[in-house]
């Protein structure tokens, strides 16, 4: 199976604390160098929790903000100059906002023309042909394309969102939570709707999201973030069911279920590390049940385990026994 | 365009500077038409005529010139001045602006620094200053009032601007491959042109004063030429023996003035959508209660009871109906779950209870809230304020919204357990560190003195918590609390809640979107849907073998984790909008059952089994749910 994304070394650090002259007063790492591959067709989940670093990594994917390291090769082509206008054509975008994603004042027909014009040149009949069979595979009314966007409930102009993106014929979608803006019935419609536009044009996902129950139902594969730093990578089936990294298991015993007792899965007072002051060693350690001195002096580094199975922990959780 | 002038309308003032801004302007146009003496010929011998003599009926000044003529032609240029001084220090400042606030860093800085330093001199020493160097003249004062009014535009724009670039629809436009100049251009200045066009008629006025300001001191409109300050300069040593000369064009400054000012405010009323959603009106201290029939006695005998209760949005002439007659009751020590999507009604009934929706426009037009045997709708505000937090509290979705965020998250304490009991500070700040150790923050000691932005979200929580348990209440409302937290900190806040209530024998009303969490937390549960329950009863029944189609195809709809990759089962259309609702079950259109019955007429919430209830005519058949 071929890469449609591979991410070398990729990382990004914000400088806090400006001076007018000389450098800042200290960095914050919001994504620690990863390596991550997405396959051509596959769904790759990201889950995390706020502030993990998913959507500055989601940016850094679409040219919006400037890697601080490493390089991400899109297709078998290396893009290093963070140029929107460049990766535009290979790899869009879906806001999780979709009202303060659509600029009010401009008609749905204006929003939908821009990529169009500026990424492939069309002229306006070509433009009109292409909106109609986009706005045709995403289930909208073409009598939508001369309102406004406040016009829309959200879950419509959601779809008007995802419209847009595939506009610009990328193949590869960043979903950034794409339905937590939106009421459970009409989440499962745009999640089914994503569905179907994947395997109608072809296209490659990365799902981000918090709702590790959303990710599960539409990934192939899940990655884990935490604190900046892919944690467990493994398959959607596998890695919720039978989690390796401490981390993960928290997450999945902290996911509401129904019928499940109450009960605070972890010491309820740790949570996530300070960023300007981050912990040596593991990030995790001091919510760990499993911590030893290792963790605390030594950052694990992400492993293979397995064929699907990838983590970063010293004293992983028994997995089920390996065949 | 039309509804901005109904709007700009409905301010009588404004209404009124129109009429007067219009007059002038359209004599001030036709002023070269008009058959008036020339306003520049000098009759020295008919010097000083008084208002009303033969051929000159405002009298003439001290070279005999005709006052009328003057004042019109006058008046023409001092609008001409102070328009063109508007739209220039509006296109430069807000060019300024935008660049400033779109680009950001360094640019923002070095732009906003030199705007400082223009804004550090008094206006009138630097337009002083300005027609010094150029010299005097027409040209050189309006040069002058531009730029000192460049820097108000520059600081405004820029404000606006720092917010729209940030805008994820910029981003979009980014990848949209739209260059920096054409984002500006096409999406950024269309959402400030509002702005400008209201920071413009708010200043107009003040060029046309400051231009005729600079003329008055003879550094603008050169003799013989007439504007409105260099008319009242030269009436000056008259101002005792012929005081028409200066009153004539004082007045009309003043009209002008006026006038724009008043109408400069309309449109900004008019323009300003804070101010259009009603930001302005204040909320009263309870919701406004408007019966139409008798309060209906309690149902039940139950802590808190509410019966039949129905509250409505009243904007201009539309009634939303939030709340379509609710009946609710919660045990001493019973969690009571509230389920439904957006716009079902459910945090306004929670407000509802303590009369703590917005009035204006909401209003209670039915029904009975008792607690402890008491009717809380149309009770005195004293009572119901007695109540709010001692009794009754309330915990609500973002803690960052609710904490006050320059006050320490221990002082806010305090002041809450104080508002209702009569003990010392120090007694207030025992209890206040006594409180934030049930919620289970660490170092309460220390977290008294944190401001709440020094807290995460989590921590914010449960300070939000420990206000509500602040005067031992025995019904907590909790409207969403853990929605904006992360699944591993709402698994700690739920565990705080559920430990509370088991301790403290708390009664909850639960307000949430998400089924996982009412089946760990609560023992019964309410499904709201368009303004109405529709099906009731106790949890585990309710969600295992749900009885209305919607709780059935809702949950369904709700991934669970363990289920693997799989397609969800969507339910089809949006949910009615509570100004139109449907004759009916307000489901029917997104129901698969539904048949003409449905639509016929108010279906009612029937018991089922015991303690259940389903308003449903074809409730679903109690099948076993997998999940």
């Amino acid at each position: 199976m071929s890469e449609a994304l591979r991410l070398t070394g990729l990382s990004k650090s914000f400088p806090v604390g400006k001076r007018l002259f000389g450098p800042p007063r200290a960095m914050v790492h919001a994504v620690h160098p990863l390596d991550l591959d997405v396959r051509t067709g596959e769904t790759l989940g990201i889950v995390g929790e706020s502030g993990c670093g998913k959507s500055t990594l989601a940016k850094m994917l679409v040219g919006l903000l400037p890697p601080s390291t490493g390089q991400i090769e899109i297709e078998g082509e290396t893009l290093d100059n963070a140029d929107p206008a460049i990766f535009g054509k290979r790899i869009q975008y879906v806001f999780q906002d979709p009202n303060s994603s659509l600029n009010p004042r401009k008609t749905i027909r204006q929003i939908m023309e821009v990529p169009l014009r500026k990424l492939h040149g069309l002229d306006r009949a070509a433009r009109a042909a292409r909106i109609q069979e986009i706005f045709a595979a995403v289930n909208l009314r073409e009598e939508f394309l001369d309102r406004y966007p406040h016009e829309f409930s959200g879950g419509q102009a959601q779809r008007i969102g995802i419209a847009r993106a595939l506009a610009a014929q990328a193949r590869i979608l960043i979903l950034d939570e794409p339905v937590s803006a939106l009421d459970v019935s009409v989440q499962a419609q745009v999640l089914n709707l994503l569905a179907d536009l994947k395997t109608e044009f072809g296209l490659t996902y990365l799902f981000i999201s918090h709702d590790l129950a959303v990710v599960e139902a539409v990934s192939d594969r899940i990655a884990v973030l935490y604190f900046g730093s892919i944690v467990e990578v493994g398959s959607a089936r596998e890695i919720f069911a039978n989690p390796r990294h401490p981390y993960t298991a928290l997450l999945a015993q902290s996911a509401p279920e129904v019928g499940r007792p109450i009960a605070a899965p972890e010491n309820a007072e740790t949570e996530l590390p300070d960023p300007l002051s981050p912990p040596v060693g593991c990030a995790f350690h001091e919510r760990c049940a499993f911590a030893t001195d290792r963790c605390r002096a030594e950052k694990p580094v992400l492993t293979a385990d397995g064929a699907d199975r990838a983590l970063a922990c010293f004293n992983p959780l028994p997995g089920p026994v390996s065949r | 365009m039309m509804a901005f002038f109904r709007l700009l309308a409905r301010n009588r003032l404004a209404l009124a500077g129109l009429v007067v801004i219009g007059i002038v302007v359209v004599l001030a146009l036709i002023t070269p038409l008009l058959p008036l003496a020339d306003p520049d010929v000098t009759d020295t011998p008919n010097r000083f005529q008084p208002m009303f003599s033969a051929g000159a009926l405002l009298g003439t000044d001290h070279l005999g010139r005709d006052l009328l003529s003057r004042l019109m032609w006058g008046t023409r240029l001092s609008l001409a001045m102070g328009f063109a001084a508007a739209v220039i220090a509006a296109v430069l400042g807000s060019a300024i602006g935008i660049i400033a606030g779109f680009y950001g860093g360094r640019t923002d800085n070095v732009i906003m620094r030199g705007v400082d330093m223009l804004m550090a001199f008094p206006y009138i020493l630097l337009a002083l200053a300005i027609v010094a160097a150029l010299g005097p003249g027409l040209m050189n004062a309006l040069i002058a009032v531009a730029a000192v009014n460049v820097p108000f535009f520059a600081r405004n724009i820029r404000g606006i601007t720092v917010g729209i670039a940030h805008k994820e629809f910029v981003d979009a436009a980014r990848l949209a491959g739209m260059r920096n100049r054409e984002i500006i251009l096409a999406e950024v200045l269309p959402n400030v042109l509002p702005v400008i066009v209201i920071a413009m008629s708010t200043t107009v006025g003040w060029m046309i004063l400051e231009t005729a300001g600079l003329s008055f001191l003879g550094l603008g409109s050169q003799p013989p030429q007439a504007d409105l300050g260099s008319m009242l300069g030269e009436a000056r040593s008259a101002l005792i023996t012929n005081p028409h000369t200066s009153i004539v064009p004082g007045a009309m400054i003043l009209v002008i003035v006026m006038g724009i000012n008043l109408l400069g405010d309309g449109v900004r009323d008019a323009l300003d959508p804070r101010l259009k959603s009603g930001a302005l009106s204040r909320p009263m201290p309870a919701t406004t209660v408007d019966r139409d029939g008798p309060a209906p006695a309690a149902r039940t005998d139950s802590l808190l009871d509410i019966a039949d209760l129905r509250t409505e949005f009243r904007v201009r002439n539309r009634v939303y109906k939030a709340v379509g007659g609710v009946d609710l009751h919660v045990e001493k020590g019973e969690c009571l779950g509230i389920i439904g999507e957006s716009g079902s009604g459910k945090s306004v009934t929670a407000l509802s209870v303590m009369g703590l929706v917005a009035s204006p426009p909401g209003v209670i037009t039915g029904g009975a809230v008792h607690f402890d045997g008491q009717d809380l709708v149309g009770a005195r505000y004293e009572v119901l304020r007695s109540l709010r937090g001692r009794r009754v509290a309330y915990i609500f979705q973002d803690p960052q919204a609710t904490l006050h965020p320059l006050y320490k998250a221990g002082d806010q304490l305090i002041e809450a357990i104080r508002t209702h009991e009569d003990v010392s500070r120090e007694a207030a700040h025992r209890r206040a560190i006594s409180l934030l150790k049930s919620v289970r923050i660490p170092n309460a000691e220390s977290r008294m003195e944190s401001y709440p932005y020094e807290m995460s979200g989590g921590m914010r929580q449960r300070v939000g918590i420990a206000m509500a348990l602040a005067n031992d209440p025995d019904v907590i409302i909790a409207d969403e609390p853990t929605t904006a937290l992360d699944v591993t900190v709402q698994a700690q806040i739920l565990s705080v809640l559920s430990d509370l209530r088991r301790e403290r024998g708390l009664a909850i009303i639960f307000i949430t979107h998400d089924f996982g969490v009412v089946g760990q937390l609560c023992d019964r549960v309410a499904v709201m849907y368009a303004g109405r329950i529709v099906e009731e009863g106790p949890t585990a029944a309710v969600l295992r073998s749900p009885q209305h189609p919607y709780t059935s195809r809702l949950i369904d709809c709700v991934p669970t984790l363990g289920g693997g990759q799989r397609r969800l089962a969507a339910i089809p259309g949006l949910p009615p909008v509570v100004d139109r609702l449907p004759h009916g079950c307000a489901f029917a259109d997104r129901c698969d059952k539904a048949q003409a019955e449905c639509r016929a007429g108010s279906i009612a919430l029937a018991p089922t089994e015991p303690a259940r209830k389903v308003r449903c005519l074809f409730p679903e058949v109690a099948k076993e749910r997998s999940a």
